[in-house]
């Protein structure tokens, strides 16, 4: 018993910094993410035929294949074949986030498309061209209507992030495994790498959820008139 | 010598539009001078609301001409296209406010992002337009917290920040609340006594009576009618007007204006 605490105290400041590496994995990947999302869902509603056909195939494609599968080939197969050499921890954000970006466009391009047509052909009458209106009018609508998907988002990548364990990047789980294979003490070590995936995830719902009140449109709400 | 004929502000030529395989608009041409109110009245499915749309291309045309002072528009000038749109303000039948912006910065937003104004003065001008249309006290107030003719009345004010030539408004009134219509059509008929160049279509009778210049009778795509409301209206014409209005009233006794 006093092992187990002896290893815990000993083990918590490295597995803490482990969950900063995992927290900039994940913010690294959900901003990347963000900005190939919001332009696959403007091109998917409002791009031509051919765009709207490339930006879905690489919907496809990230949806598609899995996680763990995009590791290795873009960190050991892609990279290095156009002669790129990336740290492990840079991998993994660009393949979160380029996997993220493809689930985000869905959700972001729902809330396009929920908005109504109105307030385009409004803007546009008034003078705006069509990027101006979708920058102004469209998105600012959008990404408040896409808070909660986003949300969802970011704890699913958050425990996709312990994947990145497989290229040896220094985030929780691979610290975890890296002091519970030295001590033997599994059960505690996991827990508390568990604990901290869920305050990591507790505090970004909370985060997500305190930016939709904030930029809630008055009187829009569901709770009163 | 001097030209007798004036020019007029827009001149709509010969439009034709065929929307999903059917021919919504038949050669249509009329034109509007300066501060005239043209009415467009007619069974739905006429082509209304698609012969305006066409006049700020929103709905770009199959064929035709459409000219601004003698200016003839090319949808393909994306620039001369954007500075028309900004000269020919358009009223909305559900107004179409941004539903983010409050009151002022529905108004100001376009003269800020389109004419480059700053905040301030943006906000200057919008106020300026909201207490013209009456309601300045209301500017904080977001789309969600206004009713029916409050909205309608934030979306004129709206088109008359970017001092527009000519305003096109399609049905202004037909969402709204009986007892919301009047303080709407107030506004415009404020609008036409200060010499505003209009084109609307509506069927407030009472409206087009005492205000419209021109009636344009418009059915399956073209402009089967036309003449003042006294040509058209009076009892006894035998108009194809006159039968249209006057079962319009049958079904609904309107507000006073």
């Amino acid at each position: 018993m006093l092992e187990t605490f002896e290893v815990l105290k000993d083990a918590f400041p490295y597995l803490l910094e482990g969950a900063g590496v995992t927290a900039l994995a994940v913010v690294g990947a959900m901003a990347f993410g963000f900005v190939i999302g919001i332009h696959i869902a403007v091109f998917q509603v409002y791009g031509p035929w051919w765009l709207r056909r490339v930006v879905g195939l690489y919907v496809w494609f990230f949806r598609g294949v899995p996680i763990l599968v995009l590791l290795f080939l873009f960190y050991f197969g892609l990279f290095s074949l156009i002669g790129i050499n990336l740290s492990a921890l840079t991998s993994v954000i660009l393949v979160l986030g380029m996997t993220s970006g493809a689930y985000q466009s869905q959700i972001y391009r729902g809330a396009i498309q929920s908005l109504s047509y109105g307030q385009l052909k409004a803007a546009r009458a008034l003078g705006m061209s069509d990027t101006r209106a979708i920058l102004s009018i469209i998105l600012p609508q959008a990404l408040r209507l896409s808070i909660p998907g986003f949300s969802n988002e970011y704890s699913i990548i958050l425990k996709d992030s312990a994947l990145a364990f497989v290229l040896g990047t220094t985030e929780i789980m691979a610290r975890t495994h890296f002091v519970a294979s030295r001590t033997y003490q599994h059960l505690p070590l996991y827990l508390l790498a568990a604990l901290l995936y869920f305050m990591l995830t507790w505090m970004g719902v909370k985060v997500l959820r305190k930016l939709e009140e904030k930029v809630r449109i008055p009187g829009y709400s569901h709770l009163q008139g | 010598m001097i030209n007798p004929e004036p020019r007029p502000v827009l001149q709509v030529k010969n439009i034709s539009k065929k929307l999903g395989g059917k021919q919504i608009l038949q050669g249509v041409s009329f034109e509007l001078f300066k501060g005239e109110l043209k009415v467009l009245i007619g069974p739905s499915g006429g082509g209304k609301s698609t012969l305006l749309q066409c006049i700020n291309f929103l709905i770009p045309p199959d064929e035709g001409k459409i000219s601004l002072k003698g200016q003839e528009i090319h949808i393909h000038r994306k620039r001369d296209l954007y500075a028309y749109r900004q000269k020919v303000g358009m009223i909305f039948q559900d107004f179409n406010l941004f539903d983010h912006l409050n009151a002022v910065d529905n108004v100001s937003i376009a003269l800020r992002k389109v004419k480059k104004m700053t905040r301030s003065a943006a906000r200057e001008r919008a106020m300026v337009e909201l207490e013209r249309v009456g309601i300045g006290d209301k500017a904080e107030l977001y789309p969600a917290q206004l009713s029916g003719g409050q909205k309608q009345r934030v979306s004129i004010a709206r088109a008359l920040a970017m001092d527009p030539e000519v305003m096109l408004l399609d049905e202004p009134t037909s969402a709204l609340d009986p007892e919301l219509i009047g303080e709407v059509l107030t506004v415009i008929r404020n609008l036409a006594q200060d010499g505003m160049t209009m084109i609307m279509a509506t069927h407030q009778i009472g409206f087009i009576r005492a205000l419209a210049d021109e009636i344009l009778f418009m059915q399956e795509g073209r402009i089967i009618e036309q003449g003042s409301p006294f040509d058209l209206l009076m009892p006894g014409r035998n108009s194809r007007t006159q039968a249209f209005c006057s079962k319009l009233q049958e079904l609904s006794e309107e507000p006073e204006v």
